[in-house]
C-alpha cells in the first residue's frame, strides 16, 4: 500500500489528533449508517426469528442452499475447464504465424468479448429448445456453460497472448538457437512460462465465471440464486435468502481473490514475465467484474 | 429474409438498445460519483474510512450482479415495498440503475486507485511541500492526474457496464435488449440466427468504438513523464 505514503507524511502530533477525530467521526458515521439500516429493517419486521430460523435447520441447507450451490459449482467447474481449452486454442491461434488463422482467431475472440454473456445464454437456450438435440431439461445447463466458455475463453485467449508478449526477450531466440521450430518453441518454452505468469489473472477470471453462472437464473437454470429465490418465496423471507446466497458467493470469491493476490506476489519471484495485472492492459480489466457481468456479469 | 425484416418492424429493436444505453449512462454517472468517493476514502489517512471503502469493494466485487439486481426487484421492491417513483416501470428502471451503479462503483474505485498509482511520489511530496493538506492535494494535484491515468480501466468498466445492462432483465426491466431478443426468438424461432446476430452486432457496434476511443484518449491525455 504505497498509496498511503504518497499522499501524506508520517503524521505529527497535530495531524495525529486530526486523524483521530476523523476516525471517530468516520466510525460514528459507519455505525450510524448500519444502525439506521438495522432499525429500518427491524421496523419492517425483517429480524423476526421466523425469517431467520430456516437457516438454522439442516434441511434448508441440504435441500436448498447446498443443492443450489452444487449446481452453481458444477456449471462453473465445467466452464473453467472448457474456457481454458478455448482460450489456449484461440490464444495460440492469435499467435500463429499463419495470417488466416490469426485473423479468424482475432475475429472470434473480439466478437465473443463484445457480446453480453446473457444474450449468448438466451440464444443457446432457445436454440436447443427449438432444435431438439438435447434433452429439454439439460438445455439451460448447456447454454450456461457455452455462454461462459465463449466469453471467458476469449478473455483467457487474450491472457495467453499478453502473457507470451510479456515474456522477457530472447526466449524464442533461445529456442530457435537450439534448433526448435517457431511452433515448438511456442509450445515448449513460451506458453508454459506465460501460463505460470498469468495464473493469478486466470484465478481472477474464475471469480468472473462463478459470478456469471448466476446469470443462469434468468434462463431457468436451477443454480444457487434460483434455489434461494424458491426458498425465499416458500418461507416468506426473500431478503434473508438472497442475503445468505450473496454471502456464500462473497466468501468463495473472496477466497479465490485472496489466493490470486498471494500467488501473484509469490510467482513474481518465480517467473521472468509479469504476474501482476497490467493496469493498462485492456484484457485484464475487461470484465472487472466481471459481469460478465465481469466487471463481472454479462 | 422478408420474414425477418417484417419482424424488425414489429419489434422496436432500436428502442430496446436505447433502454440499455439509458441504463448505462445513468448507472455510469452514479457509479463514477460513488466510485470516486470510495477511492478518496481508500487513499485517505483515516483508517475507519479506508476500512469502509475496502469492505465495500470486497463485498460488491465478489457478489454476482444477477443477485444484486434480483435483490433490488424481489427484496427491495417486492418485500420492502421500496420505490423510487410513482410509476411502476419507472421505479423498476431506477432500482435497476441503482443496482448497476452500486455494483460498478466498486470497479470504478479500483480503476481510479490504479490511476492514483500512476502518479509519481514526487507530486504528492511537492503538494505537501507547498502546504496543501490531504483534500486539497487530492483535489488539485493527485486526482486530476489519476483520472487521466485511469481512462483505459474506466473505459473497461464502461464497456462492462453496457454489456451488464442486459442483466437488468433480472430486475424486471422489461423492454431492454435481452428481453426483447428472447421474445422475438420465442415468437419466430425459424429466424433465430439473424435475430441473434442483429443483437450481437448491435453490441459489437456499441462496444468497439468505446474501446478504441478510450485507448486513444488514454494515450492522448497521458501525462508526459
Amino acid at each position: 500500500m504505497s498509496v498511503q505514503q504518497v499522499l501524506f507524511d508520517a503524521p505529527g502530533p497535530k495531524a495525529r489528533r486530526n486523524i483521530m477525530i476523523g476516525n471517530v467521526v468516520g466510525a460514528i458515521l459507519i455505525i450510524g449508517l448500519i444502525g439506521y439500516l438495522v432499525s429500518a429493517l427491524a421496523s419492517q419486521g425483517q429480524f423476526a426469528p421466523e425469517r431467520w430460523a430456516p437457516f438454522l435447520e439442516w434441511d434448508t441447507w441440504r435441500f436448498f442452499l447446498l443443492e443450489g450451490l452444487g449446481y452453481t459449482l458444477r456449471a462453473a467447474a465445467i466452464s473453467v475447464v472448457t474456457s481454458i481449452l478455448f482460450g489456449l486454442i484461440f490464444g495460440l491461434g492469435r499467435l500463429s504465424h499463419v495470417a488466416v488463422i490469426r485473423w479468424i482467431s482475432s475475429i472470434v475472440v473480439e466478437f465473443f468479448r463484445a457480446v453480453p454473456v446473457l444474450l449468448m445464454m438466451i440464444f443457446f437456450w432457445l436454440l436447443f429448445g427449438s432444435l431438439d438435440i438435447v434433452r429439454p431439461q439439460d438445455s439451460p445447463f448447456i447454454a450456461v456453460v457455452l455462454g461462459l466458455t465463449l466469453y471467458n475463453g476469449s478473455v483467457i485467449a487474450e491472457l495467453v497472448r499478453s502473457g507470451v508478449h510479456n515474456l522477457p526477450k530472447g526466449q524464442r531466440e533461445a529456442g530457435l538457437a537450439i534448433g526448435m521450430t517457431r511452433s515448438q518453441s511456442l509450445r515448449a518454452i513460451e506458453v508454459p512460462q506465460a501460463l505460470v505468469a498469468m495464473l493469478p489473472a486466470l484465478i481472477s477470471q474464475f471469480v468472473v465465471i462463478l459470478k456469471d453462472s448466476a446469470l443462469g437464473f434468468i434462463i431457468t437454470y436451477s443454480e444457487l440464486l434460483a434455489y434461494a429465490r424458491r426458498l425465499g418465496s416458500g418461507e416468506g423471507n426473500m431478503l434473508q435468502s438472497l442475503l445468505v446466497a450473496a454471502l456464500i458467493f462473497i466468501v468463495i470469491n473472496f477466497l479465490l481473490t485472496s489466493l490470486a493476490t498471494r500467488l501473484s506476489g509469490f510467482l513474481s519471484f518465480r517467473t521472468g514475465g509479469k504476474t501482476r495485472k497490467d493496469k493498462n492492459e485492456k484484457v485484464l480489466a475487461a470484465d472487472p467484474a466481471g459481469t460478465g457481468t465481469g466487471v463481472g456479469a454479462a | 429474409m422478408e420474414d425477418y425484416l417484417s419482424l424488425l418492424t414489429e419489434y422496436d429493436v432500436l428502442g430496446a438498445f436505447w433502454v440499455n444505453i439509458q441504463l448505462t449512462l445513468w448507472a455510469g454517472l452514479w457509479a463514477l460519483l460513488l466510485g470516486t468517493l470510495l477511492a478518496l476514502m481508500r487513499i485517505s489517512p483515516i483508517a475507519s474510512l479506508q476500512w469502509l471503502g475496502a469492505a465495500y469493494v470486497n463485498i460488491f466485487r465478489n457478489t454476482p450482479l444477477t443477485i444484486i439486481l434480483a435483490f433490488g426487484f424481489l427484496a427491495l421492491f417486492g418485500q420492502l415495498r421500496f420505490s423510487l417513483a410513482d410509476d411502476l416501470n419507472l421505479s423498476l428502471f431506477r432500482i435497476a440503475i441503482l443496482g448497476l451503479a452500486v455494483y460498478h462503483a466498486a470497479f470504478v474505485c479500483e480503476a481510479i486507485r490504479s490511476g492514483v498509482n500512476t502518479v509519481p511520489l514526487g507530486q504528492a511530496e511537492a503538494a505537501r511541500a507547498i502546504g496543501l493538506s490531504f483534500l486539497p492535494s487530492a483535489r488539485l494535484i493527485i486526482l486530476p492526474q489519476a483520472f487521466r491515468g485511469a481512462i483505459a480501466p474506466l473505459g473497461n468498466v464502461l464497456i462492462a457496464l453496457i454489456k451488464n445492462s442486459t442483466v437488468a432483465a433480472a430486475g424486471s426491466v422489461a423492454i431492454e435488449t435481452s428481453t426483447v431478443m428472447k421474445e422475438m426468438i420465442e415468437f419466430r424461432s425459424d429466424v433465430i440466427y439473424p435475430i441473434f446476430f442483429t443483437f450481437a452486432l448491435g453490441f459489437v457496434i456499441l462496444v468497439i468504438p468505446i474501446g478504441l476511443l478510450t485507448t486513444w484518449l488514454s494515450r492522448k491525455l497521458a501525462v508526459a513523464r
